[in-house]
């Protein structure tokens, strides 16, 4: 590969001259040309999105709809909140988010590191089905799952959105990688001070897992927060609605009313966009490692 | 993907001490710490995967409405699917929408990644608005498209009649609602395929870029002969992701079309979670999800297998 670079350099110098030239003639890079109208067009839904929920219904329903409200009004968020349920689902979606990423970040990181750090029997085959489950797609796992929570009694509650998301073998093998990491001499330490196994997890393991923990917490918000098909699944009951649930049951309820729509898109999405935009590191290493979107 | 080399041969101590005597005991108390350990999780991914996928199994062969006693019906399930023109319908339409996803995923993850390694004023920015559509749920994704591509109200209309150009129907189009669902999905997860060759690109060793352009190797050529090469394990990858994903839509189709306009947006998976939830086929359902299953690990094993000849190392 490098003979066929060096052969013709001399012709490549002069064509790459003016190419040099033009770019220092730009007193700024030539990729703000592509990336400032690619980046306007990712934003565009959201700006919409935002744009029609302060603006006066009768705006909307018209054609062409001004780029801009007249003036801004926050009726669609007032409708939302006093005639439906709205807020009602946002806490029961909260409720669901934080009991699994709680549940999660325990019950995980307890099992990564049992499977990193202990020895005993059974643990390397129950390693293999932890590993194999990621293979499984969940469509193939609805209908029984269906009749298992329905024996269990669990459909139609807030249980049933939030049982699925108590452990998984993606936050499993994570943690597990993650204890392998790092190194044993802690807590070996911490076992001749005496420690029992749950101290030197809780005291000495827990506190150095910080990284990994937000990974796990970041992508068990973005798919409890945002999961659609399995609670449409197990819940018809409206007050245990999730707030994704609510959103798609007004497409066809209020199909009409863009204002609320949009209020209640709005309200659905700013939890996760200030997160983002917090914790924007954070988050795109979750990308990375999961590529999991709910 | 990046850590999953390291998995075996690890064998571990015992964290602490070590006493000599009473083994048997002392077997007993570790295998008891550790099951205390990774019980918990293993019921739950045992009661919520691999029951759940044994039973399905099971209920590919059967024919059971969920009240009454399941029948036996032997493979019944399987060759009724291969003969049910609503099922081969919905692989057409699983298939269009894999071929305008996945290729256009891809592509557009690499340009913007590559247009995204630069340190250039502004790029927190730029980066930022790329991937912030990412966090937004199915369920709003399908609210915008609807509101944006509305073929009476929508922006998009809008501006084709600014520019001179004809109106279309978009979502209530047949030929063209498969190509909205693919145009907002990859909205929603440029930003994936793209931090994914983020990652890679940073890891294209700086020397070799440095080389090529002290040998006079213009920025398009350096590209192709020494970035790319090192992208492909990454791009093959990225693929198998990418279809895995394609092949199982369903939440976009739900909140947007419902499989409309003349089911042309049904997908194999609205497909089966229509036999399972609406007509109670529950054997029939489980069946296409399985047979769902072992295509999607058809294309995985090929497009593995097809690397793997060409000493592309993706896994």
């Amino acid at each position: 590969m490098t003979t066929t670079l060096v052969e013709p350099a001399a012709e490549k110098q002069v064509v790459a001259a003016p190419a040099v030239r033009r770019r220092r003639r730009l007193p700024f890079s030539g990729w703000h040309f592509f990336l400032l109208p690619t980046a306007v067009l990712f934003l565009v839904p959201l700006v919409q999105m935002i744009l029609a929920s302060v603006s006066p219904a009768k705006e909307l329903a018209q054609f062409p709809r001004p780029l801009l409200p007249s003036h801004l009004t926050l009726a669609g968020f007032r409708t939302l909140f006093t005639t439906t349920p709205a807020l009602h689902w946002l806490l029961n979606s909260a409720i669901v988010a934080l009991s699994a990423i709680i549940a999660q970040c325990i019950l995980c990181s307890l099992a990564g590191y049992g499977f990193a750090r202990l020895k005993f029997k059974g643990r390397n085959v129950s390693f293999f089905f932890i590993i194999a489950t990621i293979m499984i797609p969940t469509q193939v796992l609805m209908v029984p799952t269906y009749m298992v929570f329905s024996r269990l009694g669990l459909l139609d509650g807030l249980g049933a959105a939030i049982v699925p998301w108590l452990a998984g073998a993606f936050g499993i093998f994570l943690m597990r990688q993650f204890f392998l990491s790092i190194p044993k001499e802690m807590e070996e330490a911490a076992a001749l001070d005496g420690c029992g196994r749950l101290q030197i997890f809780f005291r000495v393991v827990l506190p150095l897992a910080k990284p990994a923990l937000a990974t796990l917490a970041i992508f068990t918000l973005l798919g409890s927060w945002n999961d659609l098909v399995w609670p449409l699944i197990a819940i018809n009951n409206e007050s245990a609605f999730t707030i994704q649930l609510g959103i798609a049951n007004f497409q066809g309820t209020r199909r009409t009313q863009w204002e609320l729509l949009m209020a209640a898109n709005v309200v659905a999405t700013a939890p996760l966009i200030a997160f983002f935009l917090a914790a924007q590191r954070h988050f795109i290493a979750t990308m990375t490692l999961s590529g999991v979107k709910g | 993907m990046v850590t999953s080399h390291e998995s075996t041969a690890v064998q571990q101590l015992p964290a602490g001490r070590k006493p000599a005597g009473s083994s048997r005991v002392r077997r007993l108390a570790d295998n008891l710490h550790g099951w205390a350990f990774i019980g918990p999780a293993m019921v739950i991914v045992v009661g919520l995967s691999i029951f759940p996928a044994i039973w399905s199994f099971v209920l590919s062969f059967q024919k059971w409405d969920g009240f009454s006693q399941p029948e036996f019906v032997g493979t019944d399930n399987y060759t009724r699917l291969l003969t049910d023109q609503a099922f081969w319908d919905a692989v057409r339409h699983t298939g269009l929408y894999t071929f305008l996803f996945v290729p256009a995923s891809v592509l557009a993850g690499l340009l913007l990644a590559v247009a995204l390694n630069r340190k250039i004023r502004g790029i927190g920015f730029y980066r930022t608005a790329i991937f912030v559509p990412f966090v937004t749920s199915a369920a709003s994704t399908g609210v915008l498209a609807t509101y944006l591509f509305s073929p009476q109200f929508g922006l998009v209309n809008d501006m084709l009649r600014r520019l001179g150009l004809p109106q279309q129907g978009w979502l209530e189009d047949p030929s063209q609602a498969m190509l909205v669902i693919a145009i907002m999905s990859l909205w929603g997860q440029a930003a994936f395929t793209t931090v994914i060759y983020l990652a890679a690109l940073q890891d294209v060793p700086h020397e070799l870029t440095e080389a090529a352009k002290i040998d006079g190797a213009s920025p398009w050529q350096t590209f192709w002969r020494i970035v790319w090469p090192h992208l492909t394990p990454v791009t093959v990858f990225v693929v198998v992701w990418q279809t895995i994903s394609a092949v199982q839509l369903f939440d976009l189709v739900y909140t947007t079309t419902r499989g409309g306009p003349l089911d042309s947006t049904k997908t194999i998976v609205y497909f089966l979670w229509d036999k399972a939830f609406h007509t109670l086929e529950f054997g029939y359902g489980s069946a296409a999800a399985y047979a769902l299953f072992v295509v999607t690990l058809g294309i995985t094993l090929g497009i593995v297998m097809y690397s793997r000849r060409k000493n592309l190392e993706a896994f």
